[in-house]
């Protein structure tokens, strides 16, 4: 299931890619059991409800903070990180990020890169950009480079190969990597994929990386990992080159525990990654290793417009735990690649029309049951479920001047119309209980089988009207009125 | 390249300025709803523009953390052998021809330390007699050994600042006397570790280290070795990282 | 009614306000804030007197509590809103935190099992009162659901606009009900029970899906 995502062009149709991901057994036993079992390795770790409210008051107030006060931390970043020997670069849409990132490769001849995950890489659709380019972008993490010898993409920010089986993997690896035996072995296809890397690591011209959190006080760039690829990128090649959206920043280096505490047990389930990494600074005065040059490319592409709104702004809350995907019963059950966006699940459903268009993306605030598992894991506090209703809001009835992008412009009229009906019904006591005289005494025709009702009714029995209404009932059992 | 500097010098001006006029035209409207504006942490400043500061938010549930100096070597061992890190018990005196024994009994043939690392001059006496594995220094820059780095050292050794209790993991400060790589590149990495230098937290650690006024180019926490659970949630060790991590401990240190 | 009966059982003067329609949450979920808000008022006009409101519904309770402070932001009426959000109880809370009732059990022995409606469960945080309910039945055995914090598929609208992801979340809600062995799933909101109750009915399961407070009501009256 390899779905491109499509630059913004009309409409995606998410139904679809929704219902085809649905009828794939092969998606709904990796994903159901994948959930599972990283929902189990969080709750171990959280076991404690008075640690975890403690811990997340502190996150989410650590990330509020910060945006609070977004831009003059965004500039101390900077000149701390310039003192440190890090060139700092600024890019508004993805367009000027990859441009950047070339114009910094070309500078030094650079055409073999490794990369570390990074998901604001996946937003400027960087390796196929190089690729044009005449760069070769290898991706490292070891589910990043499943999901790029298959010419996809990642299916959840944590575990981007999280939509492949062993099996899978063990026939992919077979095909694509020369001399390799077929084997289903984990160890063995592990050690395949080191082979193949080391040697890249090696002779990379340069390497890429994604960040985790930004210090402001120190001019830090913090990267957490477990495999080692992300120091290898970001050491042995000469050059390193890093992307951060402009969220991404905290204020001091004694914020960085807690968020990451909270990042790998929401993540990974575990309380810490093997390796945490600090970066500030590229090859220090009389160190023998190190890249010579560290760039950091620092990312709008939109996020300035969700920070303008006080109330959407929490969405730049998010570190990137995906813990909200692992509990959404949608996410569950189509998978990543249905939601045709660079962040699938909960967060992807604010972040992305947010950055792309509600029109554009008409269907994912709305492909919700707001039943809240994801607000109630975030270990920043998003209240997902309630910016979902914001942006539902935004969709059907925009106030003048919104800030969010294409507000209103998904506006169905008939639904105008129904919800109208709907008001003069439900407003009017005399009309409703026309219409419940209407439904129990013609209980006994069919039920409408129009267009959505129909499929209601296709998998469940169709609701038969009581006899009498509660308002009928407590009318006779003497229930006084008001 | 003038251009491109023009371009993300103007990049940077339009961004900043949009997120200022969000935050001067927000000191006008109401605060957002109850439950989406948080309390700064402890110690930060309140935020500007028409919020009255709330209380500061607690850090309690980090300095809660912490275990008696005896029970701190115990639990870190057990999170990091949980992953798979393996403990040699040495002595300030020993350790060298403990750690040689130990590699040359695994068939290591050569052991790399920093040229500039307390650690390579007793390895070095300790290799007199010319046994396996054969002292190997980086004295010098990457670019000219890293062939030789990469396909011909089976194991890398470092000194560390100190170990963290609460989860396992040992933190280290890369240096000219002790390379980046070292800890990376060799299929093993062994850390000399001294039992009495472990904090409760990284938290507490970071605050004692003074790092937030002068921060290395490169720190790092290590707490096992390298591992995977990309295909199918299964675990896999040694991926790209070392393939073991040995800690020797050392009471009082490398001496 | 059930809900009524178990409230007058105690010695509770119950008022049924005729005119009353709907608490306004489709609208409100859709986007749809100034109908919602419409029908809202007309709601909040019925309920005047400074009496507990109690609500057989987890959705509705959770609507007219946390959501409708919120529906009416800015307007005028705000005050009596958020007065008659402070009064407003689900039935399950109500019943053990405020009446404290102790039931009697004069049914079968019968096993069943309890799905927590999602606005009931993470919106006003009530997970143990039902079971205290039930528990206190003693010839009735409450299984639990292996998956009993997912939602069911319903979510009002969603139901309607995502059919086969509703779909897909009911057949697996059903399918957890069914292997409880349970000759019943208690629920108190009528919107999962429909959901999973017409699901459970079409795959010719034998299986109830009842209100809690009919539940309640049937067992403790002999009847």
């Amino acid at each position: 299931m390899a779905a491109e995502p499509v630059p913004g062009s009309g409409p995606l149709d998410f139904h679809a890619s929704a219902a085809a991901a649905l009828a794939d057994p092969q998606i709904r036993a990796n994903f159901r059991r994948a959930m599972d079992g990283l929902m189990a390795k969080r709750a171990a770790l959280f076991a404690d409800p008075a640690e975890w409210q403690a811990l997340r008051a502190l996150g989410a107030a650590i990330r509020a903070h910060a945006l609070d006060h977004l831009p003059e931390l965004l500039v101390r970043l900077e000149e701390r990180c310039r003192a440190n020997g890090i060139q700092v670069h600024w890019a508004e849409s993805t367009g000027d990020a990859n441009a950047a990132v070339l114009a910094i490769l070309r500078a030094h001849g650079a055409t073999r890169v490794v990369k570390g995950k990074s998901m604001v890489s996946e937003e400027m659709h960087l390796n196929d950009y190089l690729a044009e380019h005449g760069v070769e972008s290898l991706e490292s993490d070891l589910g990043e480079y499943v999901v790029q010898l298959d010419h996809e993409t990642p299916s959840h920010i944590i575990m981007p190969a999280i939509h492949k089986n062993g099996r899978q993997i063990a026939r992919l690896f077979g095909e694509k990597i020369r001399g390799a035996q077929y084997t289903e072995d984990v160890d063995a296809l592990t050690a395949m994929a080191r082979r193949v890397l080391r040697q890249k690591f090696e002779e990379a011209d340069a390497g890429m990386s994604g960040v985790n959190v930004a210090v402001a006080e120190t001019g830090t760039l913090v990267l957490v990992e477990n495999e080692g690829n992300g120091r290898m990128s970001t050491h042995v090649p000469p050059l390193h080159i890093a992307l951060m959206g402009i969220e991404k920043v905290v204020e001091r280096l004694a914020d960085v525990p807690p968020l990451l505490a909270l990042l790998c047990r929401s993540a990974t389930g575990q309380t810490i990654t093997t390796y945490t990494n600090l970066i500030s600074g590229p090859r220090g005065a009389g160190e023998l290793d190190g890249p010579h040059e560290v760039h950091l490319v620092i990312l709008d592409n939109g996020r300035s417009r969700i920070f303008a709104d006080p109330e959407l702004r929490a969405t730049l809350r998010c570190i990137r735990c995906g813990a909200c995907m692992n509990h959404c019963p949608v996410y569950t059950r189509i998978g990543g690649h249905a939601y045709q966006a660079v962040y699938p699940g909960p967060i992807g459903k604010i972040l992305i029309p947010q950055t792309e268009g509600l029109k554009t993306r008409r269907e994912l605030p709305q492909a919700s049951s707001l039943c809240g598992a994801c607000a109630e894991v975030c270990p920043v506090a998003i209240p997902i479920t309630e910016l979902l209703l914001r942006l539902r809001r935004e969709a059907a009835h925009p106030e003048p001047g919104s800030p969010v992008l294409q507000a209103g412009e998904a506006r169905a009229p008939w639904e105008e119309r129904a919800w109208a009906a709907w008001r003069r019904v439900f407003a009017s006591p005399r009309l409703y209980r026309l219409a419940s005289r209407l439904a129990t005494r013609c209980r006994w025709l069919p039920p409408p089988r129009l267009g959505p009702l129909a499929a209601w009714t296709r998998v469940r029995s169709a609701p038969r009207p009581a006899r009498r209404s509660l308002h009928e009932l407590a009318r006779r059992r003497g229930v006084p009125d008001a | 390249m003038p251009e491109q500097a023009e371009t993300e010098a103007g990049a940077r001006e339009r961004i900043l300025d949009r997120l200022r006029a969000a935050r001067a035209a927000e000191a006008g409207h109401a605060p957002p709803p109850a439950g989406h504006a948080p309390p700064p942490p402890a110690g930060h400043a309140p935020p500007p523009g028409g919020h009255a500061p709330p209380a500061p938010v607690d850090t309690a549930v980090l300095a809660a953390k912490t275990w008696p100096p005896a029970e701190r070597l115990a639990r870190l061992r057990r999170c990091m052998e949980a992953v798979k890190a393996e403990f040699l018990e040495a002595t300030a005196a020993g350790w060298p021809a403990a750690v040689r024994d130990f590699l040359r009994a695994g068939g290591a043939r050569t052991l790399m330390a920093g040229a500039g690392s307390p650690l390579a001059g007793p390895l070095a006496a300790a290799g007199a007699d010319g046994a396996a594995p054969a002292l190997v220094l980086y004295d010098r820059p990457v670019e000219e050994l890293k062939a030789s780095l990469f396909s011909t050292i089976d194991a890398g050794i470092t000194t560390c600042l100190g170990g963290i209790a609460e989860t396992g993991g040992l933190i280290l400060c890369p240096s000219p006397g002790e390379p980046r790589l070292l800890s990376l590149v060799p299929p093993i990495h062994l850390v000399l570790l001294d039992p009495a230098r472990i904090w409760d937290t990284l938290w507490q650690a970071v605050r004692e280290l003074g790092w937030s006024k002068a921060i290395p180019a490169n720190a790092l926490v290590i707490s096992g070795p390298s591992k995977t659970a990309d295909i199918e949630q299964t675990l896999a060790y040694g991926v790209h990282g070392p393939k073991r991590l040995i800690v020797v401990l050392v009471p009082g240190g490398a001496g | 009614m059930a809900g009524i009966e178990l409230l007058r059982r105690e010695g509770l003067e119950v008022v049924f306000p005729q005119a009353q329609t709907c608490c306004g949450q489709p609208a409100w979920n859709s986007g749809h804030a100034a109908e919602a808000r419409a029908v809202a008022r007309a709601q909040v006009a019925l309920f005047r007197e400074p009496w507990p409101v109690v609500v057989p519904s987890g959705s509705c309770a959770a609507m007219m509590r946390r959501h409708y402070p919120q529906l009416f932001a800015g307007e005028p009426d705000l005050p009596e809103v958020e007065a008659l959000a402070a009064r407003v109880h689900e039935l399950t809370e109500f019943l053990v935190g405020v009446l404290g009732v102790k039931l009697e059990d004069k049914g079968e022995p019968v096993r069943v099992t309890w799905h927590a409606s999602c606005h009931a469960l993470r919106e006003l945080g009530i997970r143990d009162e039902p079971k205290a309910l039930l528990g206190q039945l003693a010839n009735v055995e409450l299984v639990g659901l292996e998956r009993e914090r997912e939602c069911c598929g319903f979510g009002g609208t969603f139901a309607v606009r995502f059919p086969e992801i509703s779909a897909a979340m009911v057949e697996d809600k059903a399918a957890d009900v069914a292997a409880t062995g349970a000759g019943e799933v208690l629920s108190g909101d009528c919107g999962c029970l429909l959901n999973i109750g017409g699901k459970l009915a079409r795959t010719g399961s034998a299986v109830r899906a009842r209100h809690i407070a009919e539940f309640l009501w049937e067992r403790t009256r002999g009847g």
